[in-house]
């Protein structure tokens, strides 16, 4: 499935206004984990808009690909994805974070449709992601299952027990990411709990490790084509992306991990989008 | 009281315990239930689902000693439209892998069956590390989850064929084996959710769970012939949901209530039993008996038992004591509440 320079100019205004929305979102409801749902734009924009086999009028369609958010904070993100394939109303995001609402910081998958996995604690994910790969080869069903980690959640012990039985079980119907923006709450991955060598980790696990720039959609399509022919196990791209990523205030700011918008940096932050993608 | 001479290593067995027993109905469920599948963290010899595993190897799946992705692997298998068993001791089950029993498998309310094995102090000489006296109070707070403790192996056998019948998580937590035998045969109605008297009574109700049951039913001939007490014994095979209609029979028609369990005594039976009492406004003498809230001993299961007093022997004691207790005697209950 190699990508044309058309698709990736379309793929482009895609994540952009990805970004307006996350930006929208945060302004509306009071604040979200922004900083990382805009380092992994481009990772979901690819997947939902060139791979992702699923049908938004039909969520629950048994033989879609699955897609497991294992970084689970990352749900506004993931929310305005959803909302801008058309499996619900995009209005139905002004509720965001609101009493009552079905939209919270981390998504649940009886509220949202299109949520395979409730995810929000950290290293759950790709052990869901392991059942649901080893559930699909069980039953001979072809749908692939996706799971996008985040690196501070690659602290968690959950996430090596399952890379480790991921390749035991050699799941090639598995793609994992991780978004490595390098950075976590209480800052950079390096200084709160070095992850390096990180591509090396994951190789020794027995996975298939592409390290890649996880904002440029030609790397991430080479790495998911090579990642649908790999037969011998699972594969992890490991995508380099920036936190805060488009908006230059909070780029690389571990602070903006979680935050809120004024209707003044609601603006700035939109009109800073520019074409700098 | 029985301590020496007892011997015995994970491995063996000799006769059909509660664990042999769920590892012959799993293989005949999974015959009927081509989605069943079984999960094990290197325990398949110990929890005996490697009985399941050898009949069907490749709906089975060991994941090495790392229970919190077997139960996220389980809450995907789920997803996927399989039916997983997982089984492992209950402390690990309820305590290492509960965040992962909680948020993947109960918040998503997914059709997983939990079979937590090794259940209180059954694991005796294993120490406290492996003692599970925590598990029900625990687990009895997650939503959407049932919870089951079998009093015996043929319980156990209708336990794990009634949990088919609920589209959604089941807690079964079961001994180590050597549990013996409790029903005379398997002509009885279980259904979750419904105590079973197992032994009538007027005088004194005890309520007793899983490996106490026994020893709650053997005391209460005891008491009748020693004491001409005439005691009722109920099974609450189910913690939850409890079964309040039993409890507020109980209330009505013996006036004092002593409660059983293997299990610390915050949280577990006792404390279940406790709330709808509390909540039905009525005078009722009643004794939670369990473990103390400390850490247990190490010894064999039926040592442990009776230093804890929850044994044949401390239920006579406890039910003399609550016998002997002063409660509110008025009949007329209607201005009461």
């Amino acid at each position: 499935m190699a990508i044309t320079d058309q698709e990736i100019t379309e793929l482009k205004k895609v994540a952009r206004k990805v970004r307006e929305d996350i930006i929208d979102v945060t302004g509306w409801s009071g604040g979200t984990h922004i900083g990382g749902s805009l380092s992994m734009v481009e990772i979901l924009t690819i997947l939902y808009w060139k791979y992702l086999r699923v049908q938004p009028n039909n969520p629950q369609w048994e033989d879609r690909d699955r897609f497991v958010l294992s970084k689970g904070h990352g749900g506004v993100g993931h929310a305005v994805v959803l909302a801008l394939k058309g499996y619900f109303p995009p209005e139905q995001l002004r509720d965001f974070n609101k009493t009552g609402s079905a939209f919270g910081m981390h998504l649940d998958c009886h509220k949202v449709p299109g949520v395979d996995c409730s995810t929000g604690s950290m290293g759950h994910g790709l052990p869901m992601a392991v059942g649901l790969g080893l559930g699909a080869r069980l039953q001979k069903k072809d749908w692939r299952t996706y799971c996008v980690m985040g690196d501070g959640e690659c602290d968690e012990g959950s996430i090596w027990e399952a890379a480790m039985a991921a390749a035991h079980y050699k799941l090639n119907n598995l793609l994992g990411f991780v978004d490595r923006n390098g950075l976590m709450i209480d800052g950079f991955t390096e200084t709160v709990m070095s992850l390096e060598p990180f591509v090396d980790k994951w190789t020794a696990f027995g996975w298939k490790a592409l390290p890649i720039d996880g904002h440029d959609f030609r790397a991430l399509a080479q790495a998911i084509d090579f990642a649908l022919e790999y037969k011998e196990g699972p594969v992890v791209i490991v995508a380099k992306t920036v936190k805060g990523k488009g908006v230059e205030f909070m780029e690389n700011k571990a602070a903006w991990h979680y935050g809120g918008l004024s209707a003044e940096l609601v603006e700035k932050a939109k009109r800073g989008l520019g074409d700098q993608l | 009281m029985s301590s020496g001479g007892v011997t015995w290593t994970v491995y063996d067995a000799d006769k059909l315990t509660q664990r042999e027993i769920y590892g012959l109905v799993l293989c005949e469920l999974g015959e009927r239930y081509p989605k069943i599948v079984g999960l094990s963290a290197d325990l398949a010899q110990s929890t005996k689902i490697g009985t399941f595993g050898e009949k069907y190897p490749e709906r089975f799946f060991n994941f090495g000693i790392a229970e919190q992705n077997m139960f996220g692997v389980g809450a995907g298998l789920a997803k996927s439209g399989l039916i997983p068993f997982i089984s492992t001791f209950s402390a690990f089950a309820s305590m290492r892998a509960c965040e992962f029993l909680r948020t993947d498998i109960c918040y998503q309310n997914l059709n997983c069956k939990i079979i937590a094995t090794h259940g209180g102090t059954s694991f005796g000489s294993a120490g406290t590390t492996h003692h599970a006296t925590e598990d029900l109070s625990i687990v009895r707070a997650f939503a959407n989850l049932t919870v089951i403790v079998p009093a015996d192996a043929l319980e156990t056998a209708k336990a794990v064929r009634a949990c088919m019948d609920i589209n959604g998580p089941v807690y079964i937590r079961i001994g180590r084996g050597f549990e013996p035998r409790v029903y005379e045969s398997e002509d009885y109605d279980f259904e979750i959710g419904k105590a079973v008297e197992m032994h009538p009574g007027t005088d004194v109700t005890v309520i007793a769970t899983g490996a106490t049951v026994l020893h709650a039913v053997q005391a209460a001939r005891i008491l009748k012939q020693d004491d001409g007490l005439s005691v009722r014994v109920l099974n609450m095979h189910t913690i939850k949901p409890i079964d309040r209609e039993a409890i507020l029979k109980a209330i009505e028609d013996t006036r004092r209530i002593v409660t059983f369990e293997d299990h610390n005594i915050i949280g577990g039976l006792g404390t279940a039993v406790a709330d709808v009492i509390a909540e039905s406004g009525k005078g009722c003498a009643f004794q939670k008996a369990g473990l103390p809230d400390e850490f247990t001993i190490i010894g064999y299961p039926e040592d442990i038992l009776h230093y804890n007093k929850v044994d044949t022997d401390g239920v006579i004691e406890k039910v003399r004591e609550v016998m002997g207790r002063d409660f509110e005697a008025e009949e007329d209950w209607e201005d009461e509440v």
